[in-house]
């Protein structure tokens, strides 16, 4: 056969290679242009506490974990459990971003389903959560103890994200042998 | 009950033109930044709406801040860094001319480049090939 007879074939895999990439990437998830950059600072009041403030000079001193959500949103309360367990493990302290919420409802939905947060900041305008770049809750941000960005979560937690993607990172992190 | 048709096509109108209770600029050169900034911003809740026409929350937020920025006179390039800075290049519509889209912008120039080269290869080659046809043969 004829080299040249090949061609067609050659090019119809290399398409069928490039649709089959472009089929697994899910364009939902947008990669966060913040990763490996400073965390944006931000100081607002707490959800428990208004006279409190909550700002990114809690986080910082420690690996550390920002979780935004709002009694909203349905993710949220399907990755709450493991939330919970998170918070128990002590792997890294858990913060809240409450979204564009209610207090009162925020303040029901801790005391029902538990509390894993260290605090939570609520960001009632949205304003502080566009400077993190969310654009749907939940969100898990992992920072280093400098307050670098080093990988965001879109879409609730899982099991398997959280040790594979999270906990290797924190280990690596916080300067663990492997 | 005219009067109540009225009413209600009134306010679809009005509901279609305005998307936000906040008014219109008063300068129409910031306006037409405006419209013209929402209109090239993706919306990344609704990925095939731009802000300026999707009335996802975010979006609203996102409106209200390039308003404000609009208002404190920032320069449209300006308000694309921060949104970019922020949420990535995938919120333009229109991506930006840099290495890592080189091969996204010169895609269908290739692709044109490479269907040329292919026709011309095919049409020299036949013209090549001598002539069959009887009709052909016989005229000569």
């Amino acid at each position: 056969m004829k080299p040249r007879f090949l061609l067609p074939l050659l090019v119809f895999a290399g398409l069928v290679a490039f649709f089959a990439i472009g089929l697994e990437r899910d364009p939902s998830r947008v990669p966060s242009p913040l990763i490996g950059r400073p965390a944006p600072d931000f100081e607002l009041p707490g959800l428990a506490d208004p006279e409190r403030t909550v700002g990114l000079d809690d986080l910082l001193g420690r690996v550390s974990l920002l979780n935004v959500w709002a009694t909203w949103c349905v993710g949220c309360r399907q990755e709450h459990a493991l939330l919970l367990e998170i918070a128990n493990s002590g792997e890294a302290p858990l913060f809240g971003l409450d979204w564009k919420d209610d207090r009162g409802a925020a303040l029901a939905w801790l005391e029902e389903l538990g509390d894993p947060y260290e605090a939570v900041a609520f960001d009632e305008t949205g304003r502080v959560a566009i400077d993190w770049g969310v654009y749907g809750a939940p969100e898990t941000f992992l920072l280093d103890a400098d307050g670098t960005v080093l990988y965001k979560h879109l879409s609730p937690l899982t099991q398997a994200v959280w040790e594979q993607e999270f906990l290797p990172r924190i280990r690596a992190a916080r300067g663990d042998a492997p | 009950m005219r009067r109540i048709a009225a009413a209600l096509l009134a306010s679809v109108w009005l509901s279609a033109l305005a998307i936000d209770s906040e008014p219109a600029f008063e300068d129409p050169e910031l306006q037409a930044r405006f419209e013209h900034l929402t209109g090239q911003i993706r919306c990344l809740v609704c990925q095939n709406n731009t802000i300026a026409d999707s009335n996802a929350g975010l979006a609203a937020d996102l409106r209200a801040e390039i308003r404000s920025m609009l208002a404190d006179g920032r320069s449209d390039a300006e308000i694309i860094e921060f949104l970019t800075a922020r949420y990535g290049d995938f919120v333009l519509y229109r991506p930006p001319w840099a290495p890592r889209t080189w091969l996204l912008w010169l895609a269908p120039l290739i692709l044109l480049g490479l269907g040329v080269v292919v026709a011309a290869r095919i049409v020299v080659a036949r013209s090549r090939l001598p002539i069959e046809d009887d009709a052909d043969a016989r005229a000569e």
